[in-house]
């Protein structure tokens, strides 16, 4: 068992972590040398961390298929978008008489705003669905993602809320106790560029999130999840309240999405709705299905490995043809979407819980073979 | 008044070929509890080989006349569609029958693109044009007009809709699709093979998204691997708004679904005093979906699924 | 589990490997300094192939002009080296992009193509100092954010939405318009400026509806367009969306014209409109290759090296590149924030035209060049300015 491994080796499990945390202290400024692009990616993969971390407690630890999980991503954004830009006051002359200096929320506000109208969404999202079978959820979630970003992408009349597909541009940075993380910075005479004071916000930000995750899956409510996800009407034999919990889930991942997309909205300065479409959703589950479903390190592993893919293919995919064939055959754009397809069928038929999968309560992993028709209504792990 | 006429007919067209499309969702998802995504991308890769077949078959016999090509087209797309379908049950949903229900429906999704991928890959990216191979003056009827092709797609859908209902209900095959979708143990044990007719299922489901590519293609004259995906998504909700399972739901699911959106589309803007327009229609299907599940879960006309515990 | 961790390991290892293959952009043997101007463009994706002709148009001016001996500033002289990065047409990538294009310390960038990839990226350009000259975006709020790197050679959606209403109220000469827009952010600006200065003009919008750029069935609000009887159909997207509009709109019995912008007006819209194609009156920003009067020659020039025909932008890219070139010329000296300085005095005939920037950006008196269809084939109008 985990926890009693690490009571056991307290100073073991506390050097592990020191050094994880020294390498992705060190991480950046090695990505640096080759060049900010990298720093930039890793920033987009902490965030994506963070909405991998949120979809896995609803299909992960609570088992309810969202496909629609990038519009709670999209409303964090626009909550921050809207609260920190000229928008609204440009385009409500009462508010900009209100605000005579303009809107200029700072970050530390706006971030539990917006998880908190996520996590309402989650509800407004999970409340009517409560009780449908495993593919009609998936189904609504997907219109609801969907009705989402339509609605944002065409709320600009009569009123104009959201810019419509324009989006929302000149967003402010995140200011942290004065200092501006879209300029670089020089710290101790060494230039310390905007990307990598990025990158250590958002990475904290995603090890916070990781930390409450793993919190949570040994928590009460973890269980809770757990036992609803392998049989509903056990759990509620055995007196788990099912619509709070399922309720709980919802609302507690969208509000990861939340504070992730407030995030990208700061570090990015533009939203538009292009940014949250369905291949968004589709990709977030292809992070936790890859990684581990319902395993936090599996997860942020399928996150990290999915996030960096593109660059990893920009760099090989056209050296690799032109070596074996002397010209590209398949663009690297095709050639990612193929590994996604080859990826998501691949892991389900031969490797269903992922790369990095949770240890199986109770049995020991060697022991018990890992086909998934030999584990015939057994559980997911 | 015509233009109330004309959307409805609009819808009809819509509907129908919702309709086609949802059948085969439907009665998949009988059989086998499955939403299978990739059935919208099926039905774009037969819509793209009967336009690979057209062209060749126009380039080497330029006479032929436009309505045999549209035939010809549409038998080379069904067993293009039929051996891509089974295929995809063979491979990626047979062996996981007994597994947990997300992984199917994530396989699925994984198929799907797939498939969108050797579509880009064999057909380019480009929107590919579909000639006009019937006579493009439309006829009027009090006031709306109606092409060639529209009335075409009606009524074969009409049609086949009509031959599904015969043979599900009256041939012994229809029996055993039944008996299958009823309870396959049970079924088995009264001498149906499941796996057989789970095929056959699955055969005859493309073959109709096999038709309703290329009727969507002739109606519309554009044909690119993108094409499938959200008609399938909105073939799936209008399956689900019938009663998923039953197939006469799915015909009326679909139906109701293209008069929603086309009406819905057309009026909404006069109705809401122009706060919402047509910009909203996409959100009609999900909205009724939405509507549908919540207060009738069931469906319109009931839903037949499998007996599992 | 040592399986998984150790599966963690290979992958982290073998993708820093692959980072680090990353093929260097040092000129080891060479013995001339160089400047570097950037080139972002969709090399990938569905608009791959306006991307790399647009990155073809930087590559042929940067050929000829060192062809020419290079650049002179001072008694030094430099050879120019073009770095060329895809941003896949995706807002995200392209800030990527982006900053690997700073990086990499170019002293300019031409690109990027589409105005959802420009305005993320151009937020980066103007904290790097970094000129940023677009070849094609069109929409109006790229310049309008207040950065001092933002340029364009082409006219703006403002431009050419008031050059296309006024068309419709003086060349056509009609009344009663309807305005349908793909809900993109190219087409809802276009769209929207239409219909502002068509209201001014006089002219009576009489509905306004929507679709996506995704969608192939219009028949819905097509007919409801129809029972308002217009004169005339405003359409703002592109090509893919517009063309089987144009059908629907013959096989619904509305004869009436099809007005839209650069995005309709190319031989992909004949191609799949067909017979419905003479339908369509259209804008293109700028001249047509054949009417600018080195047009013919740029062309054969641009066949002659890529073995293909431009494309669409290319003149445009090709023109950027020597805009910048002219401002380092005058900035005399290699170095961003001179050139940015200097940048605001351009002023020179380039093949697309006169190249001259007002104060937020913009092509001065962009020109916009009216289109119909006869024969099959885009038959010139006229001219604006």
């Amino acid at each position: 068992m985990p926890e009693a491994a690490s009571a056991r080796r307290p100073a073991r499990a506390f050097a592990g972590a020191a050094a994880v945390a020294v390498a992705l202290a060190l991480l950046p400024i090695l990505a640096g040398a080759m060049g900010d692009a990298w720093v930039r990616g890793l920033c987009f993969a902490a965030l994506y961390v963070m909405l991998a971390l949120g979809l896995n407690i609803v299909v992960g630890f609570a088992g309810l298929l969202d496909l629609g999980y990038i519009a709670f991503y999209a409303v964090g954004a626009y909550v921050y978008a809207l609260l920190a830009s000229p928008h609204l006051t440009e385009h409500f002359p009462a508010l900009a008489r209100a605000f005579p200096g303009g809107l200029h929320m700072p970050i530390w506000a706006v971030l539990p705003l917006g998880a908190g109208l996520a996590a309402a969404f989650g509800i407004l999202l999970g409340a009517p669905v409560l009780k449908l079978r495993g593919d009609y959820l998936a189904i609504v979630t997907l219109g609801f993602g969907e009705i989402i970003r339509i609605f944002l992408n065409n709320l600009n009349a009569p009123l104009n809320f959201t810019n419509g597909p324009a989006g929302i541009t000149l967003i402010e940075p995140v200011h942290i106790a004065g200092l501006d993380l879209s300029h670089s910075t020089t710290v101790l005479g060494l230039r310390v560029s905007s990307v990598l004071m990025y990158y250590y916000l958002l990475v904290a930000l995603a090890v916070l999130a990781i930390v409450v995750c793993l919190r949570l899956q040994d928590s009460r409510l973890g269980r809770a999840w757990m036992a609803i996800r392998e049989d509903e009407i056990a759990a509620r034999t055995m007196g788990i309240n099912v619509r709070n919990v399922k309720l709980l889930a919802f609302s507690l991942g969208a509000s990861f999405g939340g504070i992730a997309g407030g995030m990208f909205a700061a570090f990015q300065g533009f939203v538009s709705p292009e940014s949250f479409s369905l291949m968004e959703s589709i990709i977030v589950l292809s992070m936790i299905v890859l990684g581990g479903l319902g395993h936090v390190p599996g997860v942020v592993l399928g996150a990290v490995m999915l996030a960096m893919l593109p660059e990893a293919l920009r760099h090989t995919a056209v050296p690799v043809q032109q070596w074996l064939f002397g010209r590209v055959v398949i663009d690297a754009e095709v050639l990612r979407m193929l590994l996604y397809g080859l990826a998501t069928v691949g892991i389900m038929l031969y490797r269903p819980r992922g790369l990095w999968p949770a240890p199986r309560h109770g049995v020991v992993a060697a022991v018990t073979p890992d086909r998934p028709a030999a584990a015939a209504g057994a559980s997911h792990g | 008044m015509d233009t109330l006429l004309q959307q409805l007919l609009n819808g009809l067209v819509l509907g129908s070929l919702y309709a086609l499309i949802a059948l085969g969702y439907t009665m998949v998802y009988g059989v086998l509890n499955l939403i299978n995504f990739a059935h919208g991308d099926v039905l774009m890769v037969g819509a793209l080989a009967a336009l690979s077949a057209i062209g060749y078959l126009h380039g080497a016999w330029p006479g032929l006349p436009g309505w045999s090509l549209l035939i010809l087209g549409i038998l080379a797309a069904i067993p293009v569609c039929v051996a891509l379908s089974l295929l995809i049950e063979r491979i990626a949903y047979r062996p996981l029958r007994h597994a947990p229900r997300l992984a199917p429906l994530i396989t699925a999704i994984g198929v799907s693109i797939l498939i969108q991928t050797f579509a880009m890959l064999v057909w380019g990216r480009n929107y590919l044009t579909f000639p006009q191979l019937l006579p493009e003056a439309p006829m009027h009827i009090g006031g709306a007009t109606l092409t060639v092709t529209k009335a075409v797609v009606i009524v074969l859908a009409a049609l086949i809709m009509a031959g599904l209902l015969w043979l599900v209900n009256r041939t012994r095959l229809g029996r055993a699709m039944r008996a299958t979708a009823e309870n396959p143990r049970v079924a088995s044990l009264m001498g149906v093979s499941p796996d057989s007719v789970i095929a056959v299922t699955f055969a005859i489901g493309a073959a109709l998204a096999a038709v309703a590519g290329v009727m969507i293609e002739s109606t519309y004259s554009v044909a690119h691997f993108y094409m499938g995906f959200i008609p399938g998504l909105k073939a799936f909700t209008a399956a689900v708004l019938g009663g998923i399972g039953n197939i006469a739901g799915a015909m009326v699911g679909g139906i109701v679904l293209g008069l929603i959106e086309s009406l819905g589309a057309g009026y909404i803007g006069d109705l809401t005093g122009g706060v919402f327009g047509s910009n909203y229609q996409d959100v009609f299907a999900f909205i009724v979906l939405c509507g549908v599940l919540i207060l009738r879960p069931s469906g319109l006309l009931g839903e037949r699924v499998a007996d599992r515990a | 589990m040592p399986v998984p961790r150790r599966a963690l390991w290979t992958v982290s290892l073998l993708l820093l490997a692959l980072a680090a293959c990353k093929p260097s952009s040092q000129d080891a043997a060479s013995q001339q300094p160089v400047i570097k101007i950037g080139s972002a463009a969709p090399l990938t994706g569905e608009i791959a192939h306006l991307g790399k002709d647009n990155e073809n148009g930087v590559r042929m001016a940067i050929d000829e002009i060192n062809a020419a001996g290079g650049i002179k500033l001072g008694d030094k002289t430099y050879r120019l080296e073009m770095v060329g990065e895809d941003d896949k047409a995706d807002p995200r990538e392209g800030t990527l992009a982006a900053q690997k294009l700073v990086d990499e310390g170019v002293i300019a960038v031409v690109g990027h193509l589409n105005s959802g990839t420009s305005i993320p990226a151009s937020r980066i350009y103007a904290e790097a100092n970094v000129v940023q000259v677009s070849p094609s975006t069109t929409r109006a709020s790229y310049t309008l954010q207040g950065f001092k790197t933002t340029y364009r050679v082409v006219a703006n959606d403002n431009q050419q939405g008031s050059v296309l209403a006024d068309f419709a109220a003086n060349s056509m000469k009609v009344k009663r318009v309807a305005i349908v827009d793909d809900r993109t952010p190219y087409g809802q600006g276009l769209a929207d400026v239409f219909e502002s200065v068509a209201k001014d003009k006089g002219l009576d919008v009489i509905g306004r509806e929507f679709t996506t750029n995704k969608a192939n069935d219009f028949n819905a609000i097509l007919t409801k367009i129809r029972a308002s009887k217009p004169d005339l159909v405003m359409f703002a997207g592109m090509d893919a969306t517009s063309a089987p509009l144009a059908r629907q709109m013959r096989e619904l019995g509305l004869k009436v014209p099809l007005l839209s912008g650069d995005g309709s007006c190319d031989p992909g819209f004949i191609r799949i409109a067909g017979d419905a194609a003479d339908a369509l009156t259209c804008s293109i920003a700028g001249q047509a290759l054949e009417k600018m009067s080195k047009g013919e020659d740029f062309s054969k020039r641009y066949q002659a090296k890529f073995g293909s025909p431009p494309q669409q932008y290319s003149p445009y890219s090709y023109d950027a590149t020597f805009a910048i070139v002219d401002a380092i010329k005058r900035a005399g000296k290699p170095d961003r924030v001179a050139v940015v300085e200097a940048m605001h005095g351009t002023r020179f005939e380039g093949l697309t035209g006169h190249i001259e920037f007002d104060e937020h950006g913009d092509l001065k008196n962009g020109t916009i060049s009216m289109y119909n269809v006869r024969d099959g084939k885009l038959n010139y109008l006229s001219t604006s300015n």
